[in-house]
């Protein structure tokens, strides 16, 4: 290392990496796995939601999971939390809508009506 | 690589020997059991400092602070937390019902009162990745102070700062490093005293295993700051765990260029050894610790010339403990005024401490100077066990002395501490409850320095010893008129006559006690009596014949057959044959034995 912007680079990486540590206001993505979620498919959900992150170079978002939150029927479900506290609950997702949600909701921050639990109860 | 998941599992020595390595070899085996090694990503940390509640894992986005986990408990935590989301309740740390357990570490009193910064990084980095260090801003001060600082900017900055020696006696770091700096020499050195040989006290082993790469970042800023390309980190040997880790650092900064030749591309070069130490309490002695790395026995010399005039091989070098390196690039990044704003007036910054004994928190805190000693013991330590009553408490291992509880309130900084007759020392806190006996305590300290006195000087190699013979005479019920004072009378020559700080400070735990219960040893030497019933030798255990229903357990017990008697009628103790060793009264169910 010869500069300081080499130190600067390896701290923005390393910084990335570690920043599900911090415990500050970020954006969550909260997967139910819970036995129905799992049987209904919420595992390649979740690793879908993290690939497409990582893909995007996206790190400030925490992707967690939670138990049944009593939906069932219309599991995988997903439940997204805005830093501002807004939540958007997903249903009946598979990877490729996960992979959708990451690009409009997270990026464009354009909630994916069509997903919602609204618009399946519709 | 980002995972969704990090287990930070504390490597410590603490919860090393409490199984951590089985853990995490558990930890891996059921995260590819499940599938989800790809995820969840394994942290290896330093010390959390709640050694108590060991061994400690946290999860993270959730924060979750799981203690006392067994490698049985893995499965449970795979399971349910990173499987199904759902946190293990009952292993979490503090409050099990919280409904909010995101923020559980910092939400715990014990973590909310302190203020990190010796130990900021204990606990949150892999202490074996450089890049994680350098994440938290590590070595951005070394960049700094080569960069944009003079050596003297540096050395004002830290006068500036007002930090006080941590190890020790107190001495102002940037003063220390300002007489070194004037010495005009081709050769200089800086040294770490990573000695840590105080009993009970483990801080500086915290920071060398959770946060090696502070210690290098500094000691290569002291370089720069009084002109030097040489550093030694004196260890005990008997800190394995340390001394990998520091090996692993070193090694690390080395090919990222951080140490070496022409650092950030400047003059500037500077490079670091480890020097194995036995243990030797006296080599925490800054001439000794000298000697000791030139290879010869461990032996400390008078002073003047002092260490920044003539220390390691007859050059000018400054020797500083861990813990005040680790406040160096702290106070580099954030500047001299921030670190003004915390402490009190003469005593800067923060201090840790090492709480040990009758006390619920064991582990290590850091708090603001000025801090009482009722916040650290009742608000951070979580009180006394059983709801016993505080008698004292231990600073500064075996140099310090007592604090007893009518100055309970006192804040706490090196100038209060050494008016009450203790001295901050290197923050060993040793609480004492009702049920301890201070002439007993007293002897302990003293019994350590005189096994641990170097033999160099009479007044402590012989005055050491005859002040131990005396304590041993009291407690053990053989006290005569006048021993006080002759305690008093030798403690005060050995004080003054004395080569070094190791026979200078051992009689303070005899002084304060008896400055503070003097009672205790009238109530030996004269009535033959230890008030708190823990010298054996004046013990006498009695069945109260009323209590004692004459159900003959205790007889059966009695590993020396001292007690007999006829069933149904009371029992009785022959005292010539009684070792004390308090069996009876722990099988009574009648509390019919009494101990006096």
């Amino acid at each position: 290392m010869k500069s300081i912007e080499e130190l600067k680079a390896i701290r923005e990486k390393t910084l990335k990496e570690m920043s599900i540590r911090e415990n500050d206001d970020k954006v969550r993505i909260v997967v139910g796995m819970a036995t129905c979620g799992i049987a209904a498919g919420a595992k390649p959900v979740m690793s879908a939601f993290i690939d497409e992150l990582n893909k995007r170079n996206i790190n400030n978002v925490n992707v967690t999971m939670t138990g049944c939150i009593g939906i069932c029927r219309l599991e995988p479900v997903a439940e997204i939390f805005d830093a501002n506290g807004e939540k958007t609950t997903y249903v009946k997702l598979d990877a490729e809508k996960a992979r959708r949600i990451v690009a409009e909701h997270i990026v464009n921050q354009k909630p994916v009506t069509e997903f919602t639990v609204g618009a399946a109860e519709r | 690589m980002v995972y969704r998941s990090h287990v930070l599992i504390c490597n410590g020595t603490g919860c090393t020997a409490s199984k951590a390595p089985e853990l995490m070899a558990r930890l891996e085996k059921e995260l590819a059991a499940k599938g989800i090694e790809k995820e969840v990503k394994i942290v290896k940390t330093g010390c959390f400092g709640l050694c108590e509640k060991g061994p400690i894992l946290v999860i993270y986005p959730e924060g979750a602070t799981y203690c006392h986990v067994t490698p049985d408990d893995i499965e449970e935590i795979v399971n349910e937390h990173l499987v199904k989301g759902r946190i293990v309740k009952r292993l979490l740390l503090g409050d099990k019902d919280a409904e909010d357990v995101a923020k559980s570490l910092d939400n715990v009193e014990f973590f909310s009162r302190q203020y990190r910064i010796a130990l900021r990084n204990c606990g949150v980095i892999n202490p074996e990745v450089i890049d994680e260090y350098i994440a938290k801003d590590g070595y951005a001060a070394l960049a700094k102070a080569l960069t944009e600082m003079t050596p003297q900017q540096v050395i004002d900055e830290i006068k500036k700062s007002g930090l006080r020696g941590r190890g020790g006696g107190g001495f102002s770091t940037g003063m220390k490093w300002q007489f070194a700096a004037k010495e005009v020499n081709d050769q200089k050195y800086v040294c770490c005293n990573a000695d840590e040989g105080d009993p009970g006290a483990f801080m500086d082993r915290s920071i060398l295993e959770g946060d090696p790469h502070t210690l290098i970042e500094a000691m290569a800023i002291a370089g720069y700051a009084i002109g030097s390309n040489q550093g030694y980190i004196y260890v005990r040997a008997e800190y394995p765990i340390a001394v990998q880790r520091l090996n692993i650092a070193i090694e690390q900064a080395r090919e990222y260029g951080l140490l070496g030749k022409n650092i950030f591309d400047t003059d500037f070069s500077f490079d670091l050894e480890i020097r194995l130490g036995a243990g030797a309490f006296v080599c925490g002695e800054e001439t000794a610790l000298m000697t000791s790395i030139e290879g010869h026995r461990g032996e400390p010399r008078t002073r003047p010339p002092f260490p920044a005039v003539k220390g390691l091989w007859e050059k000018p070098t400054i020797l500083n403990n861990v813990e005040t390196y680790a406040n160096i690039p702290v106070i580099l990044l954030k500047g001299a005024d921030w670190f003004n704003t915390i402490g009190t007036e003469k005593s800067k910054g923060t201090k840790v401490f090492a709480i040990g004994g009758k006390i619920n928190n064991t582990g290590l805190v850091e708090i603001p100077m000025g801090t009482t000693l009722r916040e650290v013991i009742y608000d951070i330590g979580g009180g006394i066990p059983k709801g016993k009553k505080f008698k004292a408490a231990q600073t500064g291992g075996p140099s310090g002395g007592c604090i007893p509880a009518s100055h309970i309130d006192t804040p706490i900084d090196y100038d209060n501490l050494i008016a009450l007759g203790s001295m901050m020392g290197s923050g060993g806190l040793i609480v004492m409850d009702e049920d301890n006996c201070m002439v007993d305590i007293a002897k302990f300290f003293l019994e350590f320095t005189v096994d641990e006195s170097c033999g160099k000087c009479p007044p402590c190699r012989i005055g050491t010893k005859r002040m131990y013979e005396i304590l041993e005479r009291i407690t053990s019920g053989k006290g005569e008129e006048g021993d006080i004072e002759k305690l008093e009378t030798l403690a005060e020559s050995i004080k003054q006559g004395a080569l070094c700080g190791l026979g200078q400070t051992a009689p303070n735990p005899v002084l304060s006690t008896i400055k503070y219960f003097r009672d205790e040893y009238e109530a030996h030497v004269k009535e033959h009596r230890c008030p708190s019933g823990v010298c054996k030798a004046m013990l006498k255990y009695t069945i109260i014949s009323d209590k004692c229903k004459g159900c003959s357990l205790c007889s059966k017990k009695c590993p020396v057959s001292a007690i007999s008697g006829e069933i149904k009628k009371p029992y009785l103790i022959d005292q010539s044959k009684c070792i004390k060793c308090g069996v009876c009264m722990d099988v009574c169910k009648f509390a019919a034995i009494e101990k006096k």
